[in-house]
């Protein structure tokens, strides 16, 4: 799985929880998780474990809370999954 | 000096119909919300029937968001849809989530099992086989006791009191009452008050368990329910929510906006489980207590009290119930008003039961009819003295008053009072 592929994936998991429909319509790698797309941060949680699921990974408590961005993510998983 | 208070605003989502018309529809030709429920035959309940809210998914889509809904389960989808209806009902839009908050409006919704459903289904078979890690954030929301009023205070931007209260099936009624107590003292503007409860096999497996239940018409559901009749037995279990807008007087008129009822008087009390009354019996000494209570805060005698919609349940406790109304009305059983059971419709709703029961009540009163009460044309033999009082079909009513009572598990009671408003 490449990057863009990864990307997609992640955008796909995270839009049920985006509170912010109107941001997420010019979702990027730089999209803050929080502050753009109006995630509850609670909901980190879920994405994470959604996350886990589909990528077939574990992210461990301190990965996870340094994710900030979309990017952030997909960096991540890919790193996983490398 | 006390304020009074008035509903100016319902909303209600019953198995026989969601919204005030379809509802009211539903009461006034006598249809019953009752189904076979094969989830139940499958699990091989003795009863396999129940009252579940219709075409829920096709509603909620218009209410919630689909981030709403990752952390709603059936009981706070059935608040938050009767409590934006009940809320727009009384003349407010519902707000965007970056509104204003209203300050002046609360919130006491109260469930009588709540989450049950989401521990057993959800959380548990995730928790015990080690997964703790993979139960995630929603499972909190969902099954702490105030869920249903935490959702609707997010939904409408709610600042005052949001809270939830449980006493079994009188919750509904007791949200009410604590609610008008509220506004009465001037504490508050608006409360949105009643009860809400979801649609669940564990939820009912208790009752079914204790075999409370109406096992005999699982081939006639529109016949299970038979509150007062020689041949009920046993409740069928019912769910979805009834809430109403309790506002002060001085406000509703101030906001020039439509009063249904008035609330005259409200009474809370228990039997302390003695004088026969036990965790799931009331002391009927209880009961009358709590009846006359009402009635002396409304000041009104009993010859004013021109309808009763009775807690009536279809067990064995009915004919006691309309013993204690006579005794409570110091009439004759001959004498006893005119009286009805909406659970003959809808079921028995637990915790939702009182608000569901108490929208049709002002319903009555506001729109002049009196509610059929269905299956029980063989009147239980020791309801025979107070037979002509039972409303068997739908009548009109040229009443004043209506007197609203429910009882619940644990031996409590609770007593509300409507007047017609002109």
């Amino acid at each position: 799985m490449n990057q863009t592929e990864i990307y997609n994936e992640v955008v796909a998991l995270i839009k049920p929880f985006a509170k912010n429909e109107e941001a997420f319509l010019k979702v990027s790698s730089e999209s803050k998780i929080l502050e753009d797309l109006g995630v509850n941060s609670a909901r980190l949680v879920d994405i994470v474990l959604d996350f886990e699921e589909k990528f077939d990974i574990e992210v461990e408590d301190e990965a996870a809370d340094n994710i900030r961005t979309i990017g952030d993510a997909v960096k991540l998983i890919n790193a996983k999954i490398s | 000096m006390s304020h009074r208070v008035v509903v100016t605003g319902m909303g209600v989502i019953a198995p026989n119909g969601h919204g005030l018309s379809a509802y009211e529809q539903a009461l006034r030709e006598g249809r019953s919300g009752i189904r076979f429920i094969p989830k139940l035959e499958e699990m091989k309940f003795g009863c396999q029937v129940a009252g579940v809210p219709q075409n829920v998914e096709e509603i909620q889509s218009k209410y919630f968001s689909e981030e709403d809904l990752i952390a709603m389960n059936p009981n706070m989808i059935y608040a938050g849809i009767a409590g934006i209806d009940c809320y727009e009902d009384a003349g407010f839009s519902c707000p965007s989530r970056d509104s204003e908050v209203d300050w002046d409006t609360g919130a006491i919704i109260g469930t009588g099992i709540g989450g049950i459903d989401t521990i057993v289904e959800k959380m548990m078979p995730k928790v015990s086989v080690g997964k703790v890690r993979r139960v995630g954030s929603t499972m909190v929301e969902q099954i702490m006791c105030s869920s249903v009023s935490a959702k609707l205070g997010g939904l409408l931007g709610l600042g005052g009191q949001v809270t939830t209260n449980s006493s079994a099936c009188t919750t509904g009624s007791e949200a009410i009452a604590e609610a008008f107590f509220k506004i009465r003292e001037g504490r508050i503007l608006r409360m949105i008050a009643g009860g809400s409860e979801g649609s669940n096999p564990y939820i009912w497996s208790g009752f079914d368990g204790m075999r409370v239940l109406n096992t005999r018409s699982n081939t006639e559901p529109e016949r299970a329910s038979r509150p007062m009749s020689a041949s009920a037995a046993g409740f069928v279990p019912g769910s979805g929510a009834g809430l109403l807008m309790l506002e002060d007087l001085e406000s509703a008129q101030a906001r020039g906006t439509r009063i249904y009822a008035e609330i005259l008087s409200a009474n809370v009390n228990s039997g302390g489980h003695r004088n026969g009354g036990s965790m799931t019996a009331p002391n009927p000494e209880g009961v009358v207590r709590c009846i006359r209570g009402a009635m002396s805060m409304a000041e009104i005698e009993s010859s004013d009290v021109d309808s009763i919609n009775g807690h009536l349940t279809a067990t064995m406790a009915d004919p006691k119930e309309i013993a204690n109304w006579a005794h409570a009305l110091e009439v004759s059983p001959e004498q006893v008003p005119k009286v009805n059971s909406t659970k003959s419709m809808v079921g028995h709703g637990l915790g939702a039961a009182g608000g569901l029961e108490t929208v049709a009540v002002v319903l009555q009163l506001h729109k002049r009819f009196l509610h059929g009460s269905l299956n029980c044309e063989d009147v239980h033999a020791d309801i025979q003295e107070a037979a002509d009082s039972i409303v068997h079909k739908t009548e009109k009513f040229s009443g004043k008053i209506i007197a609203k009572s429910s009882f619940g598990f644990g031996d409590v009671n609770a007593s509300l009072i409507f007047k017609r408003w002109d």
